[in-house]
């Protein structure tokens, strides 16, 4: 006979707790909405084309994107905002799409990786990807090419970032900067190096 | 193909495609998102319902019952599997720890049920639903105090005696008391996880009693061959399809959760079922780098030849598992008459410790390549030069063994060169500029080249394609590219007219991808599957095979010329052969070789690290295409700069489990981390490896670079710091006074 253990004890207790207030709260305010099962219907204007959607509220932008559209160059690598994998443009701005509710963008512009190119006609950042090997396996590559692209236009719009070293000029295009501003995208296999040269190709020579 | 003798000269020596920087093929595919990782194949099977894995909560123990009715009722939910409904299932041959079954828990988030729904929200919010009662048992979590516990074990993982498993040469103990310089110290390396950017994920369907995965696996008949086991069908009722995966580091070299719950759910919901592990799943329910005690001892003349040298480890792992073969590297890597090698495996009840990226050599030099950089001061040496003077051309333990080529020296030499190591200031310390200290360090890195049977098929088609088919996978390596390069250069062909495809267990079973066997060996089937394409073409087309030249889209011989094309004009011809290697790594030691180069900048107020350079010089066969095979080497040394830094799963020692299992508390290098990185490949080739002539060079990259990090933060600050990863907390303490 095992002992009890007032740790696993007082976890259980919590999490029954837990359970127990969502559900009752449900059942008192919306009890469909707690369970999900009513759809909201929403439209996200998506790479260039209107898609209308009746989506359960709980869904992502990302799965939305995902399951529901079969986007799946988005990519899920955490699904909590910790790997960038997900990086998609929302109304031209760079955004973790699994951070945010697929019903917040209601009548939003979405941009994916597929929106940037298709492989018989890259955008130039994907095209600078393939020809400086700035990826391997390709999983966080659709984040870092999302990413880098809306990450140039907050350089050029004069967005100071935390290696900025003077907040009054505008911020220069250097390695530095361009690091600091990537890193919000994790790339596993190592390509960072290879990474910034494909940036730095496209943005031009950093000052 | 029987690989035997040493390759002489072959079609693969033209280099017209091979040798040759040629971008990946599937690169395109990959940058616009339109390459389908696992859990994106809608296409292939209809009606997917979606999957979620419940993990155990504790570390150890039994689960006593498990309270479904409210995820049951859940809406949309079609079927809940849990372990209390079958017993514990039979383990996979490559497995340690049990995958599900049972009421035993071996480890924290072992998978205990799968919940099935019509959307991913439902079937996340059902397992939350379901109530878990345990009994905890107690677990040994801590290695440290499992040490009195640990058994040797000898270089293949087996149990024996001390006096078996510990491999001895000459009298260590003797030759290291005599010994005029000596060093004694110990190292510690953390658990460490994979951390590949895609979690593990699987859609499976049913057929009747057949079964196919579509699946992220970096070895395919591995996976079918346990899955098959762990399920009780025959192997030839279960294909594994996996063309792309999200990197793997080891991490998915053997059958995983997910596959076998994918499994399961769609049978109990009769309908293709699709899940991944969660983020924070995947460091407790898989394998991680287990956690590794070294002991490193090495005795000198003063002339700075090693006569003694030691290397003891230490490792923990579940019943049945497998040490952390640390001290691999030691037994060929200097030379000294007399040598001591030992292993120690204690067992814990953490989850399964088993291989990520250079198993044993990571950590193994990390630990061997700091002591090498104390003993050269202690020695008053260079450290370059002290590992000169210590090279050895023949395995040191059987001198009748010659390496296969060991350029090490020259990797030293043109590294240091390359690098300025010259301006290195000797004593630690005393380079100051503004609020940094600076320093440089280097390290020999070094892994073993494996050799795996591979098998390919190879087509000739009407429309004169040539299609590589194999099982070989491509997990960021380059593999689709450099067996398209392998293809064209046997048949003469450019590379658009060369299709790849890997990753189906439909296909011939090949190395796969690991130990950084795969590059090299896969491409030696794809080699010896295009002789007897050729065999073929030059039958079909009345050449003799042996005359026939292959070159620009044609069959030449004599003053003949034939369009390659027209010898499957009227009907495709097929040829499928495999490589086997004989022994000729018995009896040549084949290895490869870097110089590794780092200067860090160290923050004299916080200690904070900043890697500013990193060069590596490498030997390791015939470059089979200089991009991919950089990006392997860059991104190794990447994963070095994380060991070395940052990486570590933190080990609740009370509870058994890693505490830090998201990529927000495991911290790996992100672009601020990495400076711009500088790779040198040696001009060789290997005719003892293989046709190819190449050799493994996806882990040699890794091996040595922590080192190289942590011995420019001596350089740097005089602060020697033995238990990794180096964090700045280590550092403030013995940092000079700021003035």
């Amino acid at each position: 006979m095992t002992p009890p253990d007032p740790i696993a004890l007082s976890r259980r207790t919590l999490v029954a707790g837990a359970a127990a207030m969502t559900s009752a709260g449900g059942a008192a305010a919306a009890p469909a909405a707690a369970t999900g099962t009513t759809p909201s219907a929403l439209t996200l204007r998506v790479n260039g084309e209107d898609r209308h959607l009746d989506l359960d509220p709980r869904t992502t932008l990302l799965d939305a994107l995902r399951e529901q559209l079969h986007l799946t160059g988005s990519k899920k690598g955490c699904d909590h905002g910790q790997c960038g994998a997900c990086t998609v443009m929302v109304n031209g701005t760079r955004i973790y799409s699994c951070l945010t509710l697929a019903v917040m963008h209601d009548g939003d512009a979405v941009t994916t990786i597929e929106g940037l190119g298709s492989p018989e006609a890259m955008h130039p950042m994907q095209e600078a990807f393939v020809r400086h090997d700035g990826y391997q396996c390709g999983y966080c590559t659709p984040g870092q090419i999302c990413a880098s692209v809306a990450m140039l236009e907050e350089i050029k719009a004069g967005i100071p970032s935390h290696v900025t070293e003077d907040l009054n000029a505008a911020p220069a295009l250097t390695a530095d900067e361009i690091r600091e501003r990537m890193s919000g995208n994790i790339c596993r296999c190592g390509a960072y190096s290879n990474i910034l040269d494909a940036i730095t190709d496209v943005a031009g020579r950093p000052a | 193909m029987k690989f035997d003798t040493p390759a002489t000269s072959n079609p693969i020596d033209q280099l017209k495609v091979v040798g040759r920087p040629t971008t990946r093929i599937e690169g395109p595919l990959k940058t616009t998102g339109r390459a389908p990782y696992a859990y994106e194949r809608h296409d292939v099977a209809p009606n997917q319902a979606y999957g979620h894995v419940l993990g155990a909560g504790i570390g150890k123990g039994r689960v006593v019952s498990m309270e479904t009715d409210a995820a049951r009722a859940a809406p949309g939910v079609i079927a809940i599997v849990t372990t209390l409904d079958m017993a514990q299932l039979p383990k996979g041959k490559m497995n340690t720890a049990f995958l599900f079954g049972g009421a035993e828990i071996q480890h924290y988030h072992q998978a205990i049920a799968v919940v099935v729904a019509e959307s991913f929200e439902q079937a996340r919010d059902a397992a939350g639903l379901i109530r878990v009662e345990y009994a905890r048992g107690e677990g040994r979590f801590d290695l440290t105090a499992a040490r009195p516990q640990a058994k040797p074990v000898d270089a293949d993982g087996k149990q024996a005696s001390a006096e078996e498993a510990d491999e001895r040469v000459g009298d260590f103990e003797g030759a290291f008391a005599r010994a005029e310089v000596t060093l004694d110290e110990s190292y510690t390396t953390p658990d460490e996880s994979h951390a590949m950017m895609e979690p593990h994920a699987t859609i499976a369907a049913w057929d009747g009693g057949k079964l196919t995965i579509w699946t992220s696996t970096q070895m395919v008949a591995w996976w079918r061959r346990d899955l098959a086991i762990t399920l009780g069908l025959k192997p030839e009722d279960v294909r594994v399809d996996s063309p792309y995966i999200g990197g793997g580091f080891g991490g998915k070299l053997f059958l995983r959760a997910d596959a076998v719950m994918a499994a399961l759910g769609a049978r109990a919901a009769g309908r293709p079922v699709k899940l991944a592990l969660a983020r924070p799943q995947v460091a407790n329910n898989t394998t991680h780098r287990p956690a590794t005690i070294q002991r490193i001892r090495i005795g000198a003349g003063r002339d700075g030849r090693i006569t003694a040298i030691a290397h003891e480890s230490l490792s923990g792992d579940l019943p049945d598992g497998q040490p952390e073969t640390a001290v691999s590297q030691t037994k060929l890597l200097y030379a000294g008459a007399n040598r001591l090698i030992a292993m120690r495996l204690a067992e814990l009840d953490l989850p399964e410790g088993n291989s990520m990226r250079a198993p044993g050599e990571a950590p193994g030099m990390m630990a061997l390549e700091v002591a090498m950089d104390e003993m050269a001061e202690r020695l008053g040496l260079d450290p370059v030069e002290f590992r000169i003077l210590n090279d050895t051309q023949v395995d040191p333990s059987d001198p009748s063994r010659p390496f296969s080529q060991r350029q090490l020296i020259r990797c030293l030499r043109e590294g240091a060169e390359r690098f300025g190591w010259a301006q290195r200031n000797a004593s630690p310390g005393r380079q100051r500029n503004g609020r940094w200290l600076t320093g440089l360090g280097m390290a020999a890195g070094f892994r073993n080249n494996l050799v795996v049977k591979s098998g390919a098929r190879v087509r000739l088609g009407t429309d004169g394609m040539v299609t590589v088919e194999t099982d070989m996978t491509d997990i960021g390596t380059g593999s689709y590219t450099i067996i398209a390069q392998t293809a064209a250069e046997m048949m003469g062909v450019g590379l658009d007219r060369v299709r790849v495809r890997l990753g189906d267990s439909d296909f011939p079973v090949s190395a796969g991808s690991g130990g950084q066997f795969g590059g090299n060996s896969s491409t030696a089937g794809v080699y010896a599957a295009c002789v007897k394409l050729r065999e073929a073409v030059a039958q079909r087309l009345g050449f003799n095979a042996a005359d026939a030249s292959f070159s620009d889209g044609e069959v030449r011989a004599g003053n003949r010329r034939v369009k390659l094309e027209e010898a499957a004009a009227a009907q495709e011809l097929v040829a499928e052969d495999r490589i086997e290697f004989g022994d000729l790594s018995k009896r040549f030691q084949q290895s490869t070789f870097a110089g590794h180069f780092v200067e860090v900048a160290v923050d004299a107020f916080t200690g904070e690290v900043r890697v500013r350079r990193m060069l590596a010089v490498c030997a390791a066969g015939r470059i089979l295409n200089p991009i991919s095979a950089r990006s392997q080497v860059i991104g190794a040394m990447t994963m070095g700069v994380g060991a070395a830094l940052m990486e570590e799963l933190a080990v609740d020692k009370r509870h058994g489990f890693f505490v830090n299992h998201d990529l927000a508390g495991y911290e790996v290098p992100v672009h601020a981390d990495i400076p711009q990185q500088e790779v040198v490949f040696l001009d060789e080739t290997d005719p003892v490896s293989s046709p190819m002539k190449a050799k493994g060079v996806g882990e040699l990259g890794l091996c040595g670079v922590g080192a190289a990090v942590a011995n420019a933060i001596y350089n740097a600050t005089g602060v020697r710091v033995r238990d990794y990863p180096v964090t700045l907390d280590k550092l403030l303490e013995g940092l000079p006074d700021i003035v």
